[in-house]
């Protein structure tokens, strides 16, 4: 099918694409690497009155240290993100996420702002904004502010995000010595959405878990995380003992939703699997 | 107003200009508006890669951009890379090795394996298929894809 | 872990004299030729139907039905006649005014029974995705704009979804006229059956369940039809597998003499069985252009192909085998039931993989006793049709997984069980119980074959040692037999207007050059390779010297395109004999003007060559042009013939059956459910083999399509009939990252129902793929306790089976 007619701005700047929101409001799109948001205009399930293309607008698209931060631009596509050198050593997580993330034509396109937008409850990146404790900068022409991930996304393809505002960057805590990552995804296929996924992050005094974030995806309404179940882990040496001691936690904790291909029964299953594998392969 | 915008950019070297309508997508633009139809619509939904075109330098979908998207931009389309001569020896390689039955996934998977020849220094079987994976080929198994594409690379020096 | 990479090529193994006998070098055929006519291809110079555009063309998109069961109360159009780029809206009573209705039946099925159906749905749909209202505009994109303003009531009924309901006496009846939901039923019952089950040493039982799939060309389904009312001739620009079919329906069905009816193929983007049949889009397509006057093009979308296009299986087999001590299969039973979806579809009716199942199950094991139902019941889902290896995978999948059952429960190796029941070397040709001759067959060498290549011993050792690792790895087996040359048994006795045979006109040219018209058409397969190096190597002429025409109803021989694996085992035929009909015109006049017997006198490396000597006497393009431009050195009561025709029809048997086996090897996460695939072998017998390369290519890319309906491919349905994932993110072809190298050798078994001696090799790779990975992930989980007869074996089916999941 092809998508219903549609107004296309090009936004030359900021106020441009304030301008177009404030005057259509929710009849206005963003338009960045438009992977997710085309094929659905594609099928007229999405059907905007205005199209605003910001991929003109550069300054969103770097990606930059900031102090102990790494700010990664709304624009920056996934296969440069997956390729940054400053990902690669302050964000690694992101690194290992990246080429799970559909096929190379879509990672050359799609933008790492437009995935937490749109916040596919079974894509990578928000649940990786989760696990990492990241914070999403919004703006609108009267303020911009910052969203942490844990308060960003709502429900299926639901964010903070306001009528008025555009997402304009990611801020990642940098990764410190001693802290651990893993990420790991089961789908049916190379590149498709997660049948369930986990993206975690730990932080240690010595042996013992000083903090974790298990974000699991492919798995709710949105990417979520599993503070219960992570918790169990405080004070404590990630071994068999204390995993197993959280699988019943995760059980309990997990709100699930089954989709067209598993159930809910499965992917809690696989949930505590990825939380055994992940948790024990720790880099 | 979904009114129709002018656009100016360079395809297959050549610099096009047209007037479209926004909703009209890259591929469909190539083919209909250039008549340039190695590129096919296989889903339009971004799944099966048959649409793949280069857009300043890298393979995207071609059903995942709107025309009105490629003012100023350089487009690359199948057409475009067998007269440039560079993938001559993929294309043999794929003729050679049968990597190819109705051929209607192929332009796309020669986008596609271009970019991995030219963007990796070596690659495996099994990275190939990684590759290659976005792109949905229904006759051939994919088998002799890949070992077209481990030809190339190997005679190329990977 | 061994995985050999190495590609087996060259003439296949037992390929003896039979090409020797009849010609005096096998020159060209048996050998690796490169298809020439992939440049275009891949230069994008292609020409698919998409690629066509005609002036004055307009496009039209159908309106189809979100429901799959409701009556149609009204449909308003008026406001959608009023948006840009409208041309024309119809409905369904409007165009059956210009398009008789069909019925799906054959007459030789006794007891099937299917309703007549229109282009469009009238008063009623009967599945999602029927079409109810053809929008024609100046543009796709504004034929669906202006779709979005009609306005259909529905008033919705009851949905007969599961097909085990569908017999249900509470179940609606799709079709009233009918009484009720049962298209087919057919019961066989040869031997002692009972007998044999009372006296076996053990009894296995299984229900296998295969699930809905289609076919996903990657090209969609595509027709551009052009009425010319100054000649009043309709040419229609079709992605078809069977262009001559097509000509004759769309002749009856619109009402115009067969001569004003022209189908043209052009390049196609894959066949498998889907471009067969008649929709009810396109005989509109073509209507449209009539009432229009003008070229009116429908692609399909990708979305309107999951709901439109035929889908394929959807069985459930329920089965049992008696075998007694020594691991001798005694008896078969089976019981089929399959969904045809809401109507039978036309002309070849939905019942033939239920037809497969009964014929062939016991497959190339000696069988005395069997008892088989099939029973094809009509549901609210797209109809089915016939896909690539038409019910063998479930045959197959049958058949194999009770073997390997037989085995488990006797103690026996796969190998082994199979050896001891594969039908005698002395027996052929060998009646299948209630199916088919089998001319011949070479199940024991394919084994032995296939043992070799895979190293089974060490795969053996290997699986033992790592599942001391906790590591579950699998071998799976499956033998098969893969019917291909079909005779006119098929259709044309049951009154369809299919063609067993094929023609094949030969021409010589003025400068040397052949020009070959033949029924087959090319969808990909390499059907214009494979047919050029047969009249290349009769005529002892390069590929370079051969143009091959086909695909187009005004161009080439009466034939019946490409179905049931017939390429080159009946074209290929005809190609042969109208080579060789032509090489006798041509020595003929040669003898003529050499003024020796032409017996004397052989075509070999472009020229006519002494038998003896082997010296050349004049090239062929020196007879060609001798013929063509100095008739005046023949004498006058010799007249040469530069053009010569035959047909070929394979009348000895139903059908010829091919076989083969297939093996496994994989492993299973048995944590997750999840199958990674780490070896596929396949050993096939398709007799002569022509081009051994496009062989087995053809093997391989439907070993894939196999491994995708073990694997991931299922149409997955609601309770309401509505298709849950009709996209390709969320109908799993395989891609790729997943799918295995697969290493084949081949064995050549020619038939003696033709001279060549090719049998078929498209279909063969589908038949096994499923069942060799069923055979695989069982021979994985059995020490756990677990196991899979429901395809696609999902990681979730994987886990409930190992008992992982509670509740």
């Amino acid at each position: 099918m092809k998508p219903s007619p549609f107004e296309y701005v090009k936004a030359r700047s900021m106020d441009d694409v304030f301008n177009t929101l404030e005057r259509h409001g929710d009849g206005a799109k963003i338009l960045a690497g438009g992977q997710s948001l085309v094929p659905a205009m594609n099928l007229r399930m999405a059907l905007p009155e205005v199209l605003i293309d910001i991929n003109g607008l550069s300054d969103l698209g770097t990606i930059e240290l900031d102090g102990d931060i790494l700010r990664i631009g709304a624009l920056a596509r996934h296969a440069e993100v997956g390729e940054s050198a400053l990902v690669a050593s302050h964000a690694p997580l992101l690194a290992e996420a990246v080429p799970y993330i559909a096929h190379r034509g879509i990672r050359n396109r799609g933008t790492f702002g437009g995935s937490l937008a749109t916040a596919d409850p079974a894509s990578e990146l928000p649940a990786c904004a989760l696990a990492l404790a990241a914070n999403i900068n919004l703006a609108s022409r009267q303020e911009k502010r910052k969203v942490a991930a844990t308060d960003f996304f709502k429900d299926i393809y639901e964010t903070a995000i306001m009528e008025n505002e555009l997402l304009v960057s990611v801020d990642i805590p940098v990764k410190r010595e001693g802290e651990l990552y893993g990420f790991l995804e089961f789908m049916r296929r190379r590149g498709d959405y997660a049948t369930a996924g986990l993206a975690a992050y730990a932080s240690f005094d010595g042996d013992r878990v000083e903090s974790m974030r298990l974000a699991f995806f492919g798995i709710g309404a949105t990417a979520v995380l599993a503070p219960k179940t992570a918790e169990s882990f405080i004070g404590r040496t990630i071994d068999q003992a204390t995993i197993d001691n959280a699988v019943p936690k995760l059980n309990d904790e997990l709100e699930i939703l089954s989709d067209v291909h598993t159930s809910a029964d499965v992917k809690r299953h696989l949930s505590c699997v990825l939380m055994t594998r992940v948790l024990s392969g720790m880099v | 107003m979904s009114g129709r915008v002018e656009i100016t950019l360079t395809v297959n070297g050549e610099t096009v200009r047209r007037t479209i309508e926004p909703r009209l997508n890259l591929v469909d633009f190539v083919r209909e508006e250039l008549g340039l139809t190695g590129a096919h619509a296989g889903c339009e939904q971004g799944a099966c890669g048959a649409c793949s075109l280069r857009v300043d330098g890298k393979v995207v979908r071609g059903c995942l951009m709107f025309a009105v998207q490629v003012d100023g931009a350089d487009v690359e389309t199948i057409e475009g890379l067998a007269q440039s001569g560079r993938a001559d020896d993929l294309m043999a390689a794929f003729k050679r090795h049968n990597s190819l039955q109705c051929g209607f996934c192929t332009p796309g998977m020669l986008l596609t394996a271009d970019e991995l020849l030219s963007t990796a220094d070596h690659s495996s079987r099994a990275e190939i298929r990684d590759f290659i994976s976005g792109n949905y080929c229904r006759c051939t198994g994919y088998q002799a894809i890949v070992d077209a594409i481990e030809d190339v690379q190997a005679k190329r020096g990977g | 872990m061994r995985l050999k990479t190495f590609r087996q090529s060259g003439v296949a193994e037992g390929m003896d004299g039979r090409i020797g006998r009849l010609e005096k070098r096998p020159g060209l055929i048996g050998s690796d030729v490169q298809r020439r006519d992939v440049d275009r291809l891949l230069r994008g110079r292609g020409s698919y139907v998409d690629d066509i555009k005609l002036a004055r063309m307009v496009h039209v998109h159908f309106l189809r039905s979100p429901y799959a069961h409701a009556r149609i109360v009204s449909i308003q159009t008026e406001e959608a006649k009023k948006a840009p780029g409208v041309v024309r809206i119809v409905t369904g009573n409007e165009l059956a005014e210009v398009i008789t209705p069909w019925v799906g039946v054959l007459g030789h099925m006794a007891s099937m029974k299917s309703a007549e159906q229109s282009a469009l749905a009238i008063d009623k749909v009967c599945w999602q995705g029927e079409p109810v209202a053809a929008i024609v505009a100046e543009s796709r994109a504004q034929a669906e704009d202006a779709a979005e303003l009609i306005e259909v009531d529905y008033d919705p009924l009851p949905v007969v979804a599961d097909k085990a309901n569908a017999l249900d006496a509470d179940s609606p009846v799709i079709h009233e006229q009918l009484g009720d939901n049962l298209c087919y039923e057919r019961k066989e019952n040869v031997g002692d059956v009972d007998k044999a089950f009372q006296e076996a040493h053990a009894v296995v039982e299984e229900v296998f369940d295969i699930g809905r799939h289609t076919a996903v060309t990657l090209e969609p389904r595509s027709i551009l039809a052009d009425f010319n009312p100054g000649d009043r001739k309709l040419t229609v620009h079709l992605s078809s597998q069977v262009p001559h079919m097509m000509q004759y329906l769309f002749a009856k069905h619109l009402g115009l003499p067969e001569a004003d009816v022209r189908v043209r193929v052009p390049d196609m983007g894959g066949g498998f069985g889907l471009k067969i049949h008649i929709y009810g889009d396109e005989m509109a397509t073509a209507a449209l252009s009539m009432m229009l006057e003008r070229p009116v093009k429908h692609i399909a979308d990708r979305t309107e192909s999951f709901v439109s296009d035929t889908h394929a299986r959807d069985h459930q087999v329920r089965a049992r085998l008696a075998v007694d001590a020594d691991g001798r299969f005694m008896a078969w039973e089976v019981d089929d039931l399959c969904g045809a979806g809401a109507y039978s579809v036309y002309p070849r009716g939905s019942v033939n993989e239920s037809k497969q199942v009964l014929n062939l199950t016991g497959g190339p094991y000696a069988t005395e006793n069997y008892r088989g139902r099939a029973r094809v019941v009509f549901q609210n889902k797209p109809m089915l049709g016939q896909y690539r290896a038409v019910g063998h995978p479930i045959v197959c999948s049958v058949t194999e997984g009770m073997v390997d059952r037989a085995a488990h429960a006797l103690g026996l190796d796969p190998a082994d069980i199979r050896r001891r029941n594969f039908i005698p070397e002395d027996a052929y040709p060998y009646k299948r119980p209630a199916g088919p001759v089998l001319e011949r067959l070479s199940q024991h060498a394919s084994l032995e074959k296939l043992l070799s290549m895979m190293d089974y011993p060490s795969l053996r050792n290997e699986q033992s040692r790592l599942r001391e690792k906790n590591v579950y790895r699998g071998i799976g087996l499956a033998s098969y037999i893969e019917m291909s040359n079909p005779s006119s048994a098929t259709y044309g006795v049951g009154g369809a207007p299919i063609t067993s045979q094929d023609g094949c006109v030969v021409r010589l040219n003025a400068q040397g050059s052949v020009t070959c018209a033949v029924g087959v058409t090319e969808i990909g397969q390499g059907a214009r390779t494979m047919i050029g190096q047969i009249v290349a190597t009769v005529l002892g002429v390069g590929m370079e010297d051969v143009t091959v025409l086909l695909g187009d109803t005004e161009v080439t021989p009466y034939g019946g395109g490409n179905w049931g694996s017939r390429g080159a085992g009946i074209s290929g035929e005809a190609a042969y004999l109208a080579a060789g009909s032509l090489r006798e015109n041509l020595l003929s006049a040669a003898g003529v003007l050499l003024q020796c017997d032409p017996a004397k006198l052989r075509l070999e490396g472009k020229a006519v060559v002494d038998e003896d000597s082997g010296e050349a006497r004049m090239t062929i393009a020196e007879l060609a042009y001798t013929v063509y431009f100095r008739s005046d050195l023949f004498p006058k009561s010799f007249q040469p013939e530069l053009v010569a025709s035959r047909h070929y029809a394979q009348k000895a048997l139903d059908g010829v059956a091919t076989n083969g086996i297939q093996g496994s090897y994989l492993e299973v996460d048995i944590d997750t459910g999840f199958v990674s695939l780490l070896g596929h072998w396949l050993v096939h017998d398709c007799g002569t083999v022509i081009n051994p390369a496009i062989v087995n290519e053809q093997l391989r890319g439907a070993v894939v399509q196999g491994l995708g309906g073990a694997l991931g491919e299922e149409c997955l349905y609601s309770s309401e009939g509505q298709l849950m994932n009709g996209t390709l993110a969320e109908y799993l072809v395989p891609m790729a990252a997943e799918m295995p190298d697969i290493e084949i050798a081949l064995i050549s078994t020619p038939t003696e129902t033709s001279s060549l001696g090719a049998k078929g090799a498209a279909e063969a790779g589908a038949a096994g793929a499923p069942a060799a990975t069923m055979n695989a992930i069982n021979d994985a989980i059995q020490p756990l306790g677990g196991r899979v007869a429901a395809q696609p074996f999902t990681p979730e089916r994987i886990l409930r089976a190992l008992n992982k999941i509670g509740g």
